[in-house]
């Protein structure tokens, strides 16, 4: 059995001593460690976007990081921003739209949304369309999540303004 | 599934992986931005006893003006290439490319060196690499050595590296007032890897295009140079008879492989179909 890793990280802004299995990838550690599962596995091999987290501010497939690269870095989940307010219009763009029926991908897909409009805030509908192409769902055939996201894009421009 | 139980190792220096690959053998791997080495592990297709972890070498990061050539560090993210002034500006055909290479989450953490590396026939850098007559430098126990792109791709995800080495950089002709170049796929989805792509360069003289360089995707066991085509192409205004002329021996010379959904004539035909767009948005 290989030796356990000490990982040093903040998780949605909480600071965590904790030690894991080199193979124990950033979703596993999240989910079954630190306890937040709204962080979802779907294919586990990168394809579907369900394991969507915030890794130094940038967003990665959770299922395609071992947790020991997260040590001292920063991981944001869906419950950190769901609780500081950061994607509350996302959220309820989404509820407003119907952007979600069975929820599983939910998480993963307003994580990656909030990376295209915090970085291209000026995205087309067809640029919103192949930046949540790395997010699948089987509900809603996609309709209402592009509708919800180009609604924030629009709200924030105006509220820019 | 999950991966099965590995050893793992933060390396410090080069020499440290360097050292390690040498005393582990086929045992480790070598894990840069992992989008697809952490893929083979969770489906237990690789089944390493050493997993060496290198993504806290600076020596490795970074993209930089060297005199005649861009060097873009192994580390380099995907992300990182596609944002970069410096390639904007030196190696436009980089930045056109990135968008392509699957979804942001993926490229904000997969590596140039690791697609390099990796060898993926239909993937975007190798088939770049290519098409700029960019060259690899590597590094082993005897030191650096520089292999140039159209010598490094030997088989199906196979290279010119050596057991011992590691891919430390990849070098790029900076680009010239009267370079062209440009790239063009077919993807049933954004971010899918292509049936076919191409990747292209020249130099312009007057209406003519000089040292033309074509790099398809998805089509061989390695990205492919179309070298026939090339020389029909060489010296000539890509006007509409030189394009079928060029169309013709493309279809000719070009054996690709069948894919899950496609056939050998499909992509065939599809090949000859983004030869002929893509050479005409080179149309002064």
């Amino acid at each position: 059995m290989p030796d356990l890793f000490p990982l040093n990280l903040t998780v949605n802004g909480q600071a965590r001593r904790c030690s894991v299995e080199p193979r124990t990838h950033l979703v596993d550690f999240l989910r079954d460690d630190v306890g937040l599962k709204g962080s979802h596995l779907g294919c586990e091999h990168g394809v579907c976007g369900a394991c969507t987290v915030e890794l130094n501010g940038q967003i990665v497939r959770g299922c395609l990081t071992l947790a020991v690269q997260a040590d001292g870095g920063e991981v944001n989940t869906i419950e950190g921003l769901s609780q500081s307010g950061a994607i509350r219009d996302l959220q309820q763009a989404f509820v407003a739209r119907n952007a979600l029926q069975c929820g599983f991908c939910t998480s993963g897909m307003l994580m990656a949304a909030k990376e295209l409009v915090e970085t291209q805030p000026h995205a087309t509908r067809a640029e919103v369309r192949d930046w949540i192409s790395g997010n699948y769902c089987r509900c809603t055939g996609y309709h209402a999540i592009v509708d919800a996201i180009c609604d924030v894009l629009r709200q924030r421009q105006e509220a820019a303004r | 599934m999950k991966a099965a139980a590995f050893d793992y190792v933060k390396a410090g220096s080069i020499e440290q992986v360097i050292d390690l690959l040498g005393r582990h053998g086929d045992d480790a791997r070598v894990l840069a931005g992992g989008q697809t080495l952490m893929a083979t592990l969770n489906m237990r297709l690789s089944e390493p006893a050493l997993v060496i972890d290198i993504t806290g070498l600076a020596a490795l990061r970074g993209i930089e003006l060297r005199g005649e050539v861009l060097r873009i560090g192994a580390l380099a993210t995907h992300t990182q290439i596609e944002q970069s002034p410096l390639v904007a500006r030196h190696a436009p055909l980089l930045t056109e490319a990135a968008p392509h290479i699957a979804h942001r989450a993926i490229r904000n953490s997969g590596t140039w060196g690791g697609s390099i590396a990796y060898a993926d026939p239909a993937a975007e850098w190798p088939a770049c690499l290519l098409a700029l007559g960019g060259t690899v430098v590597v590094q082993g126990p005897a030191g650096e050595r520089r292999i140039a792109g159209d010598d490094f791709f030997t088989g199906l995800y196979a290279t010119a590296l050596r057991p011992e080495e590691i891919i430390v950089a990849g070098e790029i002709p900076v680009a010239t007032p009267d370079g062209w170049s440009g790239m063009s796929q077919l993807a049933r989805r954004h971010g899918d890897y292509a049936i076919v792509g191409l990747a292209a360069s020249a130099r312009r003289q007057g209406r003519a295009l000089l040292s033309v360089r074509l790099a398809f995707m998805g089509v061989a066991t390695t990205p492919w140079r179309a070298r026939q085509t090339e020389a029909v192409l060489d010296g000539q205004a890509p006007d509409e008879a030189t394009l079928a002329r060029a169309v013709a021996a493309l279809r000719e010379e070009i054996d690709p492989l069948p894919d899950l959904t496609n056939t050998p004539d499909t992509k065939r035909h599809l090949a000859g179909v983004l030869l002929q767009r893509l050479l005409a948005s080179a149309r002064t």
